[in-house]
């Protein structure tokens, strides 16, 4: 007990003796330190309060907010790139359709030509040989006239040439004879 | 006794007038009420708070301007520090960790102006704020632990031998740890404003010409605003390593 | 006489913030050699950083705070 006053004698004693130095450091002042304690006390009650109840929940809510907002910005962009790429798709399904129809009518009508022209060339092929045939009947014939016209000159030429030679002309032997020279 | 030495004719500086507790009005005794200039710079800091966290947040903008710009960077500043070095169940204390750093952290730059008071520069002051941690550290510890938060000081993963010294060492450094984490902050700010008063009085003494002690002065006062954040955020951050050790004793 | 001595104490203490500099800077210094050799960890060792520093200049810090009672509560 009696060491504990001692001590505050003594401390007591310190502190005056830095009171009274002039140049003493302000810090270690012991009579201002219950003032700068209480005031210190006040100041972080007070921003504690601020802080806690309404400072820091704000802004906890403001960037929870901003989360929110991002995540559903980043949901709608992923939404809308879904649908670019699912019109694409349609687009491009679309595009290979109309080729394939393309292709299929292209490929209709050159068989639908080929058809025509097959038609075409038979139909053109039969007539030239129609006309060929009745072409070879006209030949055949001129030539049977010819042979015939040949016998019959050939036989006048022949009378003409014994009646010339002054012979008389049985006109069945040089019928036979013409003949029978003409197979030769 | 060291002013005292400098004579009437000498060099007249006063480093550590600055650093005076006076009352706001009349000059007579400081009760733990009256209104000093500790209470002013005191509530001109609340009130740069409430500037920046409540009044800057007052639109809750999606796409925040500038100074709910820096408003929400304090919060996720000190929120990651509490989560990444205390641990996420000591997210329940970041309002008060949030407090201890916005008060020392403008205290700190309030008083970087010219003929500011800088609060932080008494050791009251930062004792207070240390003892206030050391104190709810190691209730908390006790609390939530109980008798194993002593675990902290027996070292299990040292050879058997020498845990007696260890837990010696590890006893004396942990009640030591409110001194320099008090000291650490007084000492640091009450030293850079004693040496830009030092080279001030040079600069007065040496009139027109003075240009090597206002360089000076520009310089230290640069690291002074580095050590001003610095030493906010080093008290922050011991505050929430001692909270780890108080909710993980565990060596 | 006693306020002489008292001051050449001081001065002495003193010395001990200058030498805590020394543990200051060695924390630096060494994290900023870890820190060339392996950049991309370096962002999360800086919290690492500043605990170490702190715990360097604590021991500077005393030696200051025995300057500054033996200057003036002496």
């Amino acid at each position: 007990m009696a060491n504990t006053t001692n001590t505050a004698d003594a401390s007591q004693d310190a502190f005056r003796a830095a009171e009274e130095a002039a140049g003493g450091l302000p810090q270690l002042e012991l009579s201002t330190f219950p003032n700068q304690i209480f005031w210190l006390a006040v100041t972080l009650v007070v921003i504690f309060f601020v802080l806690s109840k309404v400072a820091l929940p704000r802004i906890a809510s403001v960037l929870a907010e901003r989360r929110g907002t991002i995540t559903n910005d980043i949901a709608a962009a992923e939404d809308l790139k879904a649908k670019a790429l699912e019109a694409e798709e349609t687009y491009n399904k679309a595009l290979a359709d109309a080729r394939t129809e393309a292709a299929q009518i292209v490929a209709d009508t050159k068989a639908e030509i080929q058809a025509d022209l097959d038609k075409a060339i038979a139909k053109a092929d039969a007539e030239i040989a129609a006309k060929a045939a009745e072409s070879e009947t006209a030949i055949a014939d001129i030539r049977a006239g010819a042979e015939e016209a040949v016998k019959a000159v050939a036989k006048d030429t022949a009378k003409e040439i014994i009646a010339a030679l002054g012979g008389k002309a049985d006109g069945r032997t040089v019928t036979s004879a013409v003949t029978a020279r003409m197979k030769g | 006794m060291a002013a005292e030495a400098a004579g009437p004719s000498g060099l007249q500086i006063h480093p550590m007038d600055q650093f005076m507790i006076k009352p706001l009005f009349g000059n007579g005794e400081i009760a733990f009420y009256t209104p000093t200039n500790v209470t002013l710079w005191m509530a001109l800091a609340i009130v740069a708070i409430v500037v920046l966290m409540v009044v800057g947040t007052s639109s809750r903008a999606i796409v925040p301007g500038r100074r709910q710009s820096v408003a929400e960077m304090a919060y996720g500043f000190i929120y990651k520090m509490v989560e990444d070095v205390a641990g996420k169940d000591a997210v329940g204390f970041f309002p008060y960790i949030m407090t201890l750093f916005m008060f020392i952290v403008f205290s700190n730059f309030l008083g970087l102006l010219p003929m500011s008071f800088t609060t932080t520069s008494h050791i009251a002051v930062t004792a207070v704020l240390a003892m206030l941690v050391f104190l709810g550290v190691t209730i908390i510890g006790f609390v939530k632990n109980g008798v194993s938060f002593l675990g902290l000081f027996w070292v299990s993963s040292a050879p058997l031998a020498l845990r007696p010294i260890l837990a010696i060492i590890e006893v004396t450094s942990y009640f030591v740890r409110p001194v320099s984490h008090s000291i650490r902050l007084a000492g640091n700010v009450m030293a850079g404003h004693a040496v830009i008063k030092v080279f001030a009085g040079f600069a007065g003494a040496m009139g027109i010409g003075a240009i090597l002690p206002i360089g000076m002065i520009t310089a230290v006062y640069a690291l002074e605003v580095l050590v001003a954040f610095i030493q906010a955020y080093v008290f922050t951050i011991l505050t929430c390593v001692y909270l780890k050790d108080a909710l993980h004793p565990s060596h | 006489m006693e306020g002489d001595l008292a001051h050449i104490g001081a001065g002495l203490a003193g010395m001990g913030t200058g030498i805590a500099a020394l543990g200051v800077g060695n924390v630096a210094a060494n994290f900023l050699a870890g820190a060339l050799r392996n950049p991309s960890a370096a962002a999360s060792q800086t919290a690492n950083l500043f605990i170490g520093i702190a715990f360097a200049e604590a021991l500077g810090i005393f030696s200051f705070l025995v300057a500054l009672l033996l200057m003036f509560a002496v």
